[in-house]
């Protein structure tokens, strides 16, 4: 968390007042939350009233993605529009939608550099839209940081009048928002997370266009447009507030530093042989003219390493005092191969040999010289070690 | 750390030692259950997060790694194959073998770990010329040094057994509780971790399907039908279903099981008794003896929890491939072609043969005085 966010929670936890409270504890605390939901729509182009504070980005994505479908599902819009390469938070909700409510999926594919195909995107659309409850995809991809095409795909959403969400989760704090824009061209709602961006873990936002309805996931008070029950988290708008301010404000110099360290990375990451870049390339690197709207973000690298297993080399960066990912994890712990690298193309056994390095507002050269004494050593290793499932066979007695 | 109480004692006994120790949870499943169901199976969501709690206790590194598929090829689907061709395969020894001291170990030692640590129940003793030897536990009760009797000279170079000394259970479970462990009170887990509910002829008839089948005496009388002849294990008494009783009013027993003609032998217990095993596949633990092909006196033990036999043993070389051929001094009912035959001498784990066949009569005289 930012240093400014920290003292802004601390000191607002120390307030006395439920927000929905008629008396004079209770007004203070609502002031307290109406401003911080008024830094926060500011800080992405939304107007107030747009604002849902969330307990963070899971809640904000099943939100709008149950919300849409059950206020859009009647017995003929059962469809739902999905990229490939989602966040767990969207690819579950969308599969217990298909299980448990008669839900049908249809995936936008994703290209090598893992943005979402507009073309085939405009097929699914064109195809029977009034049986699409809705269609959700990634602003920016969290684990390969392609930055997606969202105005191309709301405005062709938008044209058969399909509701729109976006996940904008990790893009928030890297690249501009401004709802008011992407709302223009079509889209309804759009979810943010307040730990990405230096706030607390513990509260988000759904931003909803006014005219939009979605069906709430909890019953209670009624609070927040009756879209999201229960007592608001002051201390949790505040410091998010202080936060999304902060990260607005500083995200054009932000992106000129974080570019320079993340291509630094790239370059020296690349050199060790069996390296590969999951992801767009960012023209400083290769020089050349790649796609104008294939842009990652200023904070992500993603690369596989071949013949090693993630798991491998998470522990030996771990053991070096490096913490790195993977990817996601499942329950048990087990690091998962990435099903973004799937959806881009890549084989299995690719995906395997994954990991994510990302840089933030304490990123430094320093880190960067950190990781890449240990990187070359460690992925030597971890290509020895190989992968998990590889035969082992014991030798034979000499008699 | 499989999440029970002997392994978290193990590695707090190694982090005490002055190790650098780092915990790790082998994932052999790819569909765990979230929670562990009474004492059977293993390897739950739950069980990870009780190894978690431990090694944060411990305040060691903690990971899960997974060898989901090496265990399904190396060890269940083994488990299948050796029941459809009419043994009674020992998971648990294959596990080993192919597993923990194997494929886990491989892996440690390439990202620079020194050994594999753990909850065994065995001692490793180091003799005067360097060489390591495994023992049986100080507690006879809670020894498995039997199912370590896969290991080999180099895998047992880069094991360690912390509880090979602990007096009882009951003193690792306090000795857990002193640390705080909450998963001291833990019950055990028994049977085989891929089979949670226990019902091993089920999990295999739901995989190798019925076909029914004879169940015939020596003679080749038929006395009865079975669904599946995999699902019958040499010795067995229980389940036999032939509806009349035998003619001398004696019990039966599966004396064969024949997979090629989906047939199951019975017979008397007499004819259970075996005074010779043998095998193609056998390891030695720690060194090979000096001349293996001269009979030797040893201890034979043939499960986990049998006591173990007087015997002589030898390596021949009579038929194609090299036998290992042990001899109990007096005929041992009931042993399954499949099990594992463990040979000690005194407390010392001499090697193992996986039994590929069992006789009747002995090869070799037994020396006197044996």
């Amino acid at each position: 968390m930012v240093p400014e966010a920290v003292a802004a929670y601390s000191k607002t936890l120390e307030l006395v007042g439920n927000p929905s409270s008629i008396h004079r504890h209770g007004q203070h605390a609502k002031r307290l939350l109406e401003e911080a939901r008024e830094r926060v729509a500011s800080s992405l182009g939304a107007d107030s009233r747009e604002i849902v504070f969330t307990s963070g980005g899971t809640e904000g994505i099943n939100l709008a993605v149950k919300g849409l479908y059950w206020a859009r599902n009647d017995d003929h819009r059962a469809r739902i529009v999905v990229a490939d390469g989602e966040h767990h938070a969207t690819v579950d909700a969308v599969n217990w939608l298909v299980r448990s409510e008669h839900a049908v999926c249809e995936a936008i594919p994703l290209d090598e550099w893992g943005r979402a195909r507009l073309a085939v995107a405009a097929e699914i659309f064109s195809h029977s839209p009034r049986s699409i409850a809705l269609t959700s995809f990634l602003w920016a991809n969290n684990e390969v940081g392609s930055v997606q095409p969202v105005i191309g795909l709301a405005t062709l959403a938008a044209e058969h009048g399909i509701p729109v969400h976006v996940d904008a989760v990790a893009a928030y704090g890297h690249v501009p928002i401004r709802f008011r824009d992407v709302a223009e061209a079509g889209v309804n709602a759009l979810t943010v997370s307040a730990h990405k961006i230096g706030g607390p873990v513990g509260i988000g936002a759904l931003v909803l266009a006014r005219e939009t309805t979605v069906v709430p996931l909890f019953h209670g008070g009624g609070q927040q447009r009756q879209v999201r029950s229960g007592t608001q988290n002051v201390a949790g708008a505040v410091a998010f507030a202080a936060a999304a301010e902060l990260a607005v404000a500083r995200l054009d110099d932000e992106s000129v530093r974080l570019s320079a360290l993340r291509d630094r990375l790239i370059r020296e990451v690349l050199a060790i042989p069996g390296s590969k870049l999951s992801g767009p390339v960012p023209a400083s690197i290769t020089g050349l003219g790649y796609p104008a709207t294939a842009t990652r973000l200023v904070s992500n690298t993603h690369f596989t390493f071949e013949g090693c297993e993630g798991d491998s080399l998470l522990l030996l960066l771990d053991a070096a005092g490096i913490s790195v990912s993977t990817g996601s994890a499942c329950q048990a712990g087990v690091p998962e191969p990435s099903h973004v690298l799937r959806a881009m193309g890549r084989t299995e056994k690719e995906a395997r040999g994954s990991l994510r390095f990302s840089l933030g507002h304490s990123s430094t050269d320093d880190d960067v010289d950190a990781l890449m004494a240990v990187l070359p050593g460690a992925v030597q290793r971890a290509m020895r070690a190989g992968y998990s499932n590889r035969n082992v066979s014991n030798s034979t007695p000499a008699l | 750390m499989s999440g029970g109480v002997d392994s978290a004692v193990a590695a707090a006994r190694a982090v005490d030692a002055g190790h650098d120790v780092v915990g790790v949870h082998l994932a052999l499943s790819r569909t765990p259950g979230a929670l562990r169901t009474g004492s059977r199976g293993c390897c739950t969501i739950e069980d990870s997060m009780d190894a978690q709690r431990a090694a944060n206790l411990l305040g060691i590194p903690y990971y899960v790694w997974d060898f989901s598929e090496r265990f399904r090829l190396d060890v269940v689907d083994d488990f299948i194959a050796e029941y459809s061709a009419g043994r009674t395969p020992n998971p648990c020894m294959r596990c080993n073998e192919r597993i923990k001291f194997a494929a886990l170990l491989e892996k440690a030692l390439d990202l620079g770990f020194d050994a594999v640590c753990t909850g065994h129940y065995a001692l490793i003793v180091t003799g005067a010329d360097g060489t390591r030897e495994l023992h049986r536990a100080s507690a006879w009760a809670k020894d498995q040094s039997y199912v370590l009797g896969v290991l080999t000279a180099d895998q047992l170079a880069h094991s360690m057994f912390p509880l090979g000394t602990t007096p009882s259970k009951a003193d690792v479970r306090a000795e857990a509780a002193e640390r705080g462990f909450a998963l001291a009170t833990k019950p055990d887990s028994h049977d085989i971790c891929f089979i949670p509910d226990g019902d091993t002829r089920g999990w295999l008839a739901d995989r190798v399907g019925a076909r029914a089948g004879d169940i015939v005496d020596r003679d080749g009388n038929r006395l009865g039908s079975h669904d599946g002849a995999y699902a019958f294990t040499v010795g067995q008494r229980r389940g036999l279903q032939i509806g009349t009783p035998s003619a001398d009013g004696k019990p039966r027993f599966v004396l064969e099981v024949r997979p090629k003609s989906n047939t199951v032998v019975v017979g008397p217990k007499e004819e259970l008794d075996t005074s010779e095993i043998a095998g193609s596949r056998y390891t030695w633990v720690g060194r090979v003896p000096d001349d293996p092909t001269t009979p030797f006196d040893c201890d034979l033990q043939i499960r986990a929890h049998a006591d173990p036999v007087a015997a002589v043993a030898r390596v021949s070389t009579d038929s194609t491939v090299p036998e290992l051929i042990i001899t109990p001094t007096k005929p041992l009912s009931g042993v399954a072609p499949g099990q594992s035959a463990v040979i000690y001498v005194g407390t010392c784990v001499l090697g193992q043969t996986t039994i590929d066949r069992t006789s009747r009569v002995a090869t070799v005289d037994h020396p006197a005085g044996c």
